[in-house]
């Protein structure tokens, strides 16, 4: 062997490196001190005729429920505070469980680690709700929507939370147990 | 133990690094890590062909979501529409700038750079041609990209803006929405229909780059 590069696709070939935590944890901050501003600053603004009011992430699914779209403020909740706050944990709970040595089943951290990244992307959708609307929502006089500050901060810490997740080599879930089973095919 | 003796028919878990020794999977097959259960291998008869295919469509619908008007709404006589490029300009003031390039690299420019880039390594194998120079690296970046091509988050975020606009204001589609949903489906068939291990194995078996 000896090569650095994968002769199929050209790839760098790393084993493990201790420094793919430290970059875990560097974006997994990262998206957290996002997540603040996030939360803190108007996600929307909205003007109608008669008055003018920002909502923030949580503001908006409380008003969603108030109106009755409970499915809505449903998806709006999973999506922007739910899954960001759950990957935080994940994400947390996956690095530490690699430094030290864990009790949780790797079978069950692999899932976790699956889930954190396909789910992850997910978030973005509050951002595209507020993206469709600001650009929808501009009838002069009658109502106008503009997109606020968190909305930055939310996309930035999703970003970084995606990156965080890729960051983790979930190979290092595996290292050290040697029970192998041979491959299986089914139909 | 797998006997690692010869290492051309060997195969490495990417997701745990478990190691089998891999036999072409007969039709209808799919190989599948014991250990946690990462799909290793599912070759389709005549996959390229249909990827490709899906691909194409993918471009033009790409293309005429990105331009045509998307949504309109309509409230007191005053109207207004959007397609998807005034969706991604709705960032365009000050700070939030960066959010244009964002949007628009998600929802349109990295699903369509993705497509592109498939079609360009698959192509040359449905005419039983030779891969084209860099169709490793090529195939390569669009896997890595995939997490990025948010097409489908964008069209549930779509399905949420509806619920929130319909009491302020009457809402009609316009032809890049139908376009956006016929997009979302064929990007999620085309995913299925992709099997990487296949496309490594028929770029590898011609001389290395």
């Amino acid at each position: 062997m000896g090569t650095e590069s994968c002769p199929n696709c050209g790839a760098r070939v790393v084993s493990r490196s201790r420094r793919s935590l430290q970059r875990v944890w560097a974006w997994w901050l990262a998206g957290l001190i996002c997540y603040v501003p996030a939360n803190i600053y108007p996600m929307l603004e909205t003007r109608t005729l008669v008055h003018t009011e920002s909502a923030t992430i949580v503001g908006g699914v409380a008003e969603l429920a108030a109106h009755g779209a409970y499915g809505i403020a449903l998806i709006i909740l999973v999506a922007s505070v739910v899954i960001p706050v759950g990957k935080f944990a994940s994400i947390a709970f996956l690095a530490f469980s690699v430094g030290s040595v864990s009790r949780a089943a790797p079978q069950a951290r692999h899932g976790v680690h699956e889930i954190v990244e396909y789910i992850g992307r997910w978030s973005m959708i509050d951002v595209f709700v507020v993206a469709i609307l600001s650009s929808l929502v501009q009838l002069n006089a009658v109502a106008a929507i503009q997109p606020g500050p968190a909305s930055l901060a939310f996309a930035l810490s999703v970003i970084f939370t995606m990156l965080s997740a890729q960051a983790f080599d979930p190979r290092m879930i595996w290292d050290g147990i040697e029970d192998r089973g041979a491959g299986i095919a089914r139909e | 133990m797998v006997d690692t003796s010869n290492l051309e028919d060997l195969i490495v878990c990417t997701e745990c690094d478990a190691l089998y020794r891999v036999r072409q999977p007969a039709r209808g097959e799919v190989a599948i890590c014991a250990r946690c259960h990462t799909v290793l291998a599912a070759p389709r008869a005549k996959a390229a062909l249909q990827i490709v295919a899906l691909a194409v469509a993918t471009l033009i619908l790409i293309t005429g979501a990105a331009v045509f008007p998307f949504l309109r709404i309509e409230a007191g006589g005053v109207a207004n529409a959007a397609s998807v490029l005034d969706i991604a300009y709705a960032f365009s003031d000050g700070f939030l700038t960066v959010l244009v390039v964002a949007t628009i690299a998600m929802i349109l420019a990295i699903p369509a750079l993705r497509t592109g880039l498939i079609i360009y390594v698959l192509a040359p194998f449905i005419v039983d041609r030779p891969a084209l120079p860099g169709a490793r690296a090529a195939f390569r970046v669009s896997q890595e990209l995939r997490p990025w091509a948010m097409a489908e988050v964008f069209a549930i975020g779509c399905a949420v803006s509806l619920v929130k606009v319909a009491d302020l204001a009457q809402v009609t589609f316009g032809p890049a929405f139908w376009m956006f949903a016929a997009l979302t489906v064929l990007i999620v068939i085309q995913q299925k229909f992709m099997c990487s291990w296949s496309v490594w194995n028929a770029l590898g078996s011609q001389t290395p780059s």
